[in-house]
């Protein structure tokens, strides 16, 4: 019978290679990498053992930038995206017609690449002496004054960021929240008709109630995205975010490691492993909001 | 739901159009900016919301002075190879898990389901390290190796697994029937949606990849499609051809939206099950 263990290893054998190689070994390794002071990555040595990286990361007036702008994005995209998505959600399930081709066109966004739409988006924000851009042609004909987004002050910024984080994550909400609403079992409704609930009643004391289990996934996962922003910023303003004033925690990591101001695992690890905490502490806190205000059936 | 009045069921398909309107507009922006010459374009101070004189010459450029079909090509290599590695590692552990009983298979597979919690970003800095230091930037092995392993598609493979029934592997047993047999002739065909699936889902996520190649590529020659987008937006066509970049961003955007409209059953479903991206 020893063959038969033998077997099952095997067939695991790939997967843990590929695992222990790529993400257990790292996983250490990143601690140790953050603790180890003054580390050169060109002689691989260092001075002292310590914690004088997550220091330096938190006095770096580049990391603080990077996380107001990180934080400023999570607190308006996450409220908005799943308020929005969940607005879109209901209006679609009530519609008897057109419903398949409504949801298929609102799923779009997720399977497109998104350095190359968010450079249509910029395209659309940017405002150059030769052209006003197509926002700002709107807001012109609605009497409004022109701003520069992509250049402009550090609001304008924010904006087209959300904008775009927004329209980036409302696929997978849509999607999820109306599956989630079509599960809910419909003799519910059927008693609540016979009794003349009203219509808001309805929303409020069954579907909510029977969905929310899936807005705080939704809540959750958006929480962990938006704390991992990047490449969205990057299709907007190109890979130097400092100097465009729009760094997120994740790009700072990547800059520490690779680029111009690269060359630093030990500053990079820490800055992640901080991200980390910072993400792991905020799922711990919804989990427990959860608790008292999801309904599990 | 009870039912609506006309004019409230009049504003939730307003309310759905217009949503529908403020996704499809930037697709609609990009394919009609990239038709435009470059002369009519730079010539309008208010964009015009479409053109009489359609031009296929940015597609030209966007061949020609960039090398975009170089760019095509590696992000072939790339997702077909990730993809077929991810297949074979997923498909013979999550039989593992589901079917083959082992010595410490419980344990395992706690130790799988808690990687799923480790964020990419923790990895990515020593991978980085790891690749440099032997060599390997520059080259598809470096860019192939660490996207291949998915933890969370064994998960879901494995749950599929399991749902044959136990019966059919125990009379495949005593038929003599081998474990290997078994997996390709009865599990793999039984299972066939969700290995498509998680295909599919892999197959997106390897074209839309940027930062993992962004690190370990700064040769032309092995640029993803999501870095030569970045190259062409800093360097490339001159900066100011915004409608070559734009016949470039719909020639990178095409292969996907075409899988899409073929799958989307399949896609959305996969994604509902289990897709993260939020």
């Amino acid at each position: 019978m020893r063959l038969r263990h033998l077997k099952g290893w095997l067939y695991l054998l790939p997967a843990l290679l590929f695992l222990g190689c790529f993400m257990i070994y790292p996983l250490v390794d990143v601690l140790i990498y953050s603790l180890e002071e003054g580390y050169n990555s060109a002689s691989q040595t260092y001075f002292g053992v310590g914690l004088y990286n997550f220091s330096y990361v938190l006095h770096d007036p580049y990391f603080l930038q990077a996380v107001k702008n990180t934080l400023l994005l999570v607190v308006i995209t996450v409220p908005l995206s799943t308020g929005l998505a969940l607005l879109i959600s209901v209006q679609l399930s009530s519609i008897p017609k057109l419903r398949d081709l409504y949801q298929t066109v609102f799923f779009l966004p997720y399977v497109t690449n998104t350095l190359a739409v968010g450079l249509v988006f910029m395209i659309l924000f940017k405002k150059t002496p030769y052209s006003d851009g197509m926002i700002n042609a709107l807001i012109h004909l609605f009497g409004g004054e022109t701003v520069d987004f992509m250049d402009g002050p550090y609001w304008a910024k924010m904006l087209v960021t959300c904008l775009y984080t927004v329209w980036i994550v409302m696929p997978f909400k849509i999607l999820i929240l109306t599956s989630a609403l079509a599960s809910v079992n419909p003799d519910y409704y059927k008693v609540a008709r016979v009794d003349a609930t009203p219509r808001w009643r309805i929303f409020t004391k069954i579907t909510l109630p029977m969905i929310s289990p899936m807005i705080f996934y939704l809540i959750i996962t958006g929480f962990i995205g938006a704390f991992k922003a990047y490449s969205d910023e990057v299709a907007l303003f190109g890979v130097n975010l400092n100097a465009a004033g729009m760094n997120t925690i994740v790009g700072y990591v990547y800059d520490m490691l690779y680029g111009d101001s690269g060359g630093y695992p030990s500053y990079a690890s820490a800055a992640a492993l901080i991200l980390f905490a910072i993400v792991l502490t905020i799922t711990v806190i919804n989990l427990l909001v959860s608790r008292k205000h999801v309904y599990y059936a | 739901m009870q039912k609506k009045s006309i004019a409230g069921r009049i504003v939730t398909y307003c309310l759905l159009t217009v949503w529908a309107v403020i996704v499809l507009f930037p697709f609609y922006w990009m394919i009609l900016t990239s038709v435009k010459s470059y002369s009519a374009y730079n010539g309008e101070y208010v964009p015009a919301f479409y053109t009489l004189e359609p031009t296929m010459q940015n597609y030209v450029d966007a061949f020609s002075a960039v090398p975009l079909g170089r760019y095509f090509l590696n992000t072939m290599i790339y997702t077909a190879v990730t993809t077929l590695l991810m297949l074979v590692v997923v498909v013979l552990s999550a039989y593992a898990f589901a079917r083959l009983n082992f010595f410490g298979r419980g344990a395992m597979f706690t130790l799988f389901l808690s990687l799923m919690m480790i964020p990419n970003e923790l990895v990515v800095i020593t991978n980085f390290v790891t690749m440099t230091n032997m060599h390997l930037r520059n080259t598809f092995t470096g860019l192939i190796l660490p996207s291949v392993a998915s933890v969370f598609y064994i998960y879901l493979l494995k749950e599929n697994f399991e749902q044959v029934p136990e019966e059919l592997y125990k009379a495949a047993k005593v038929d003599g029937t081998s474990d290997l047999k078994y997996l390709f002739k009865v599990m793999m065909p039984i299972c066939q949606p969700t290995i498509v699936t998680i295909a599919i889902l892999k197959i997106i996520e390897c074209w839309n990849a940027y930062v993992w190649p962004r690190l370990i590529t700064d040769q032309q020659a092995y640029f993803l499609v999501s870095n030569g987008i970045q190259e062409i937006r800093e360097n490339g066509f001159g900066r100011e051809n915004i409608p070559a970049m734009m016949a470039a961003v719909v020639v990178i955007s095409v292969p996907l939206i075409i899988l899409f409209l073929v799958f989307h059953k399949k896609i959305m479903e996969g994604v509902s099950r289990g897709g993260t991206k939020g």
